[in-house]
């Protein structure tokens, strides 16, 4: 678990018209993490396609950090253009330095009047002097200077990521590192870089899109059907060279309409599909996720969850797609719906989605959001996860065959085409043991029984949650708002507070008993979501019994959870 | 199309396991559809129709089992002679087209008629011109037992006062999905 | 095209034939149409388990259930993509897709484009009746502009779309037409576009007894065998298809694109997939 009791340092990159602050703020993440420390990245960008005004926002620790804090320590800005555009995202206070050009001019009013220091170092023209110098590489050398972190770490990274073919670029690099370095030289320091640990195990860098793709493929996953969409796209284009080499394949699809279409008729075939989306072609999809439902067809759809409605903000999180994913279906159509908690978290949550949705012969949504998935992470590698056995399917042993037989567990065996005696149609209609097309009242309810059963029925197992610590505070959470939760508790805690964090990866079916288990006896309840109508609040109004003192804080994206305010609404009748 | 049932050019040159093979499918395919034509008669709840199609399927059935007999050992290996399942439909089925749900007595024997009068051509153009004398014998048979089917369908017609076609439904047709 | 023919086992049409009696109206066009499919899969001595039907919504995509193969019946318009996922990750199976002109013209339109394009190894069948027949008779996409319906009073004023040209553009890599009363012609075009490889599309015109009944009586009078042989030449084609009475039959193009079957390019274990995370 994340104790960010710890010195972390949050450090902003801002720049635009192809000045390279997204690959510099790579870059930094590199360097930084090479060493030993941990780190997370996010980016926020204009609307520009390139050119456009941009933001890398990176924070380090000794620890892994999964939020990003309460205020930004140093700011480096190889310009100010349009830089209003981020305001709310950058906050910072009087201990902050922000460090930038002087041909940049005044800084905006909004980082005048939070006080921080303003340092000056000419990146252009630094550059200008030396060959092949870039304004990105002289700004990072003189961040380094500031933070303490040695030049070569930079120039290391940079030589990385080009690779031993361009001598000439890391020669480059290093010149304008060491320029801005020297530049940077009298400037104090506003604050610096811990220590790593000493030994840190094995560590990965990934994003949360990346990691709901492989643990996708680890769970099985063979066949992927998609259509671009802000901010799941990542997915789908790191899995399809990743299905190329595991036996797999990735279609693109024409639209989200084909995409769920082509992963039921994958997973008909015996294959373990999956799709990734946005809120808006989760919308898309509703119609053929409830052909999956009548069907018993086990498919993934990852809905990396943006600002809504409608088009809403493609580019910034939110967790506003829950009742659509537990209520959007038409009829009565009861399937699964889980989510990850942070990065790491999506590799085996995607696994887990797998394998209750080929266990259920159901389609099972999974609710990341742009937060995790677009933001990029050096944890500690994640350990495997292991599942039970997979689909049920049907091996001709001379009985014959009724594809929907009512069973105790309403899991019934699935033919898989090319089975001789299995024949069947897979229909959206209501039907009866066999399949057959039927109106009758009795095959209605028997079917309505059986796939809910299956669903209520089943052993969730540990995973419905993450369950920390003891207390009569209890925190319900879930997503990515988990994390600033973390981080607040931690610090409370060290205060001497006493408080457990629920935080769960099962939306849906609810878990009721559970959730009474883990709330008895709390003095009182807090519950933080990121949408603007409490969805997560009042889905679990509706399904659980809640203690009478219940404090739902939800508030809509674009802005993330910060501990700060975490913090704030802990210590009210505390 | 359709409506041409005539054996095909090659028929004057076919041996007599052919002719039988060709004899065999037409009726196996006559009885096939009469049932097919009752099945959909049942489920849109004329029965009448459906058992006068179910009987007509039965007549074709034996004249089946006639044939065989006769056929006796100049089928090879028991079953109808190589031929292509995709061939021309015979002279003695009913395309579906031609079906109503209510439709009435007259309108299926007519049919029915229709088809006995097709296999009446068909096998009197195999017995004028096939090659084989045997073809040319066991044809002419053929013909004959058609044209009897001809006038037993003629007095079946007959118990059925003339109508004028299918009655009139007072109830629209009804979405479904 | 690698067909799994089954020489041992002898098929006979009825083998392909459920148990299921179909509810279509007597003097419906599909009744034929499924006779010609169970005639086509016994002449292609496929396995009924190696089959699979996929259909959308409508009169016609009840077929499925019907014939004794792996079907799948989905919702209004999508079967074409339910069948490219299933083919593509069962390249072993022989795919049919069977939809009618409402379902895989106006709904199914964008999808239609696309599996055209795609060309993957499909047999498309629709069956046009001009009309939708299960929601009681509204227009189509292909049909005439001044007949008369209740929700376009006096025609729809709307030219029908021609989907032989539309396919022909998009990529299909075979195109035929025909009547559903011409059993023989029409179970050996299916014959041929299943085994023609890549996106087959057959268009059989069926008639509605109960929507079209006047109209339509008079097809089996109407259509004619092409007067000229198939060509595979797209530009003479597309002359052709778009200057045709719509009651031209047989195979009208074949084309020659390869079919499209993406493959793995290895069969790593997923662990292989973890080091490029590593720091």
């Amino acid at each position: 678990m994340t104790r960010q009791t710890s010195p972390t340092l949050s450090v902003v990159l801002t720049g635009s018209g192809g000045a390279g602050v997204m690959t510099a703020g790579q870059t930094l993440l590199d360097a930084v993490t090479g060493g030993g420390l941990y780190g997370l990245m996010t980016r926020s960008t204009g609307p520009q396609i390139r050119g456009g005004e941009a933001a890398a926002m990176l924070r380090f620790g000794p620890e892994p950090v999964l939020c990003h804090g309460d205020k930004f320590d140093v700011l480096v800005a190889f310009d100010f253009e349009n830089l209003q555009r981020f305001a709310a995202e950058i906050p910072m206070d009087a201990s902050g330095l922000i460090l930038a050009d002087p041909a940049a001019g005044e800084p905006p009013e909004f980082l005048l009047k939070t006080g921080a220091r303003i340092a000056h170092v000419p990146f252009a023209k630094l550059a200008k002097t030396v060959p092949g110098g870039r304004v990105s590489m002289v700004a990072l050398g003189a961040l380094a200077k500031l933070i303490g972190l040695p030049e070569e770490a930079i120039v290391g990274a940079v030589a990385k990521s080009v690779g031993k073919k361009k001598p000439e670029a890391i020669a480059a690099s290093e010149r304008g590192v060491l320029a801005g370095a020297a530049a940077a030289a009298d400037i104090a320091p506003a604050a610096r870089l811990a220590a790593p640990r000493p030994k840190p195990g094995a560590r990965w860098s990934l994003t949360g899109n990346e990691a709901v793709g492989l643990g996708a493929i680890k769970g099985g996953v063979r066949f992927v059907a998609g259509y671009p969409i802000t901010p799941a796209t990542e997915i789908l284009e790191w899995m399809a060279p990743a299905l190329q080499k595991t036996g797999g394949v990735l279609l693109q699809a024409e639209d989200e309409l084909a995409s769920i279409n082509m992963i039921i008729g994958g997973s008909f075939g015996g294959v373990p599909s999956l799709t990734a989306t946005s809120g808006p072609g989760l919308s898309l999809m509703i119609e053929s996720l409830g052909l999956a439902v009548a069907s018993e067809t086990p498919v993934v759809v990852v809905d990396v969850m943006r600002s809504g409605p409608s088009t809403g903000i493609a580019t910034k999180s939110e967790q506003s797609d829950l009742n659509i994913a537990v209520y959007g279906l038409h009829g009565d159509a009861p399937h699964v719906v889980v989510a990850p908690l942070d990065i790491g978290d999506c590799v085996a949550t995607a696994q887990w989605a797998v394998h209750l949705a080929e266990s259920l012969q159901t389609p099972v949504i999974m609710l990341s959001d742009q937060a995790m998935g677009q933001a990029r992470a050096v944890i500690d590698k994640p350990a495997d996860a292991h599942f039970g056995a997979g689909r049920l399917t049907w091996a001709n042993a001379g009985e014959s065959y009724a594809r929907y037989a009512l069973t105790e567990s309403g899991v019934s065996a699935m033919a898989l085409p090319g089975v001789a005696g299995g024949q069947y149609t897979a229909d959206g209609l209501t039907h009866n043991v066999k399949g057959t097309p039927s109106s009758q009242a009795r095959d209605h309810i028997d079917q309505l029984d059986k796939r809910r059963r299956k669903i209520e029925s089943f052993d969730y197992g540990a995973h419905w949650a993450e369950i920390d610590g003891e207390g009569d505070t209890v925190i319900v959470t879930w997503g990515s708002v988990s994390l600033p939760v973390r981080e607040a508790v931690a610090a409370a805690r060290a205060d001497g507070a006493r408080i457990k964090i629920v935080a769960l990866r099962l939306i849906s079916p609810a878990q009721p008993d559970k959730l009474a288990a883990e709330v008895a006896g709390a003095r009182r309840v807090l519950i933080f979501e990121q949408n603007h109508s409490g969805q997560f609040w009042r889905y679990l109004r509706a399904h659980c019994d809640l203690p009478a003192h219940v404090t739902p804080i939800y508030r809509s994206g674009p802005l993330p959870f910060r501990p700060g305010e975490i913090r704030d609404h802990l210590m009210k009748d505390a | 199309m359709t409506g041409d049932r005539l054996p095909p050019a090659d028929a004057k040159k076919w041996s007599v396991a052919e002719f039988f093979a060709q004899a065999l499918a037409i009726e196996i395919e006559a009885s096939e559809r009469y049932d097919l034509l009752a099945d959909q008669m049942e489920v849109h709840n004329n029965r009448e129709i459906a058992e006068i199609f179910r009987k007509m399927a039965k007549i074709e059935a034996h004249h089946r089992d006639e044939i065989e007999r006769r056929a006796a050992g100049a089928l090879v290996g028991g079953k109808p002679a190589k031929f292509s399942w995709i061939g021309p439909s015979g002279p003695e089925a009913i395309d579906f087209e031609d079906a109503h749900y209510l439709m009435t007595p007259r309108m299926a024997l007519q049919l029915a008629r229709v088809n006995e009068e097709r296999a009446t051509a068909y096998f009197e153009e195999i017995a004028a011109s096939a090659e084989d004398a045997g073809v040319r014998a066991f044809a002419a048979e053929m013909a004959e037992d058609e044209r009897q089917h001809v006038v037993w369908v003629d007095q079946w017609i007959a118990k059925y006062a003339p109508d004028e076609g299918p009655a009139d439904d007072p109830d629209p047709a009804v979405y479904q999905e | 095209m690698n067909m799994p023919l089954d020489v041992e086992r002898v098929f006979k049409p009825a083998d392909y034939k459920s148990a299921v009696k179909p509810v279509w109206c007597p003097g419906c066009g599909d009744h034929s149409v499924l006779l010609s499919f169970q005639r086509a899969m016994a002449e292609l001595a496929l396995a009924p388990e190696n089959i699979a039907v996929v259909s959308g919504i409508g009169c016609s995509s009840r077929i499925p259930a019907y014939a004794n193969c792996y079907g799948f019946h989905g919702v209004h318009g999508r079967s074409l993509t339910i069948a490219a996922g299933l083919k593509v990750a069962r390249p072993d199976l022989t795919v049919i897709v069977a939809s009618g002109d409402g379902d895989g013209f106006s709904i199914g339109g964008n999808h239609f484009l696309h599996a055209c394009r795609r060309n993957i190894d499909l047999t498309y069948i629709v069956m046009d009746n001009r009309i939708y027949g299960m929601t009681k008779g509204q227009p189509s996409p292909t049909t005439e502009p001044d007949w008369d319906t209740a929700i376009a009073p006096g025609g729809t004023g709307l030219s029908p779309f021609h989907p032989l040209v539309v396919a022909l553009a998009s990529g299909a890599n075979f195109i035929a037409r025909s009547f559903s009363g011409d059993l023989a012609g029409t179970a050996r075009m299916i014959v041929e576009a299943v085994r023609h490889p890549g996106f087959s599309f057959l268009q059989i015109l069926s008639p509605c007894v109960t929507f079209r009944p006047d109209q339509q009586k008079g097809w089996k009078d109407m259509v004619h065998p092409a007067m000229v042989p198939e060509t595979d030449d797209p530009g003479r084609a597309a002359r052709r298809l778009m200057t045709d009475d719509g009651f031209n039959t047989g195979v009208l193009y074949r084309g020659h694109r390869p079919p499209y079957q993406p493959h793995a390019l290895a069969h790593l274990d997923p662990s292989e997939l973890e080091a490029e995370f590593a720091l």
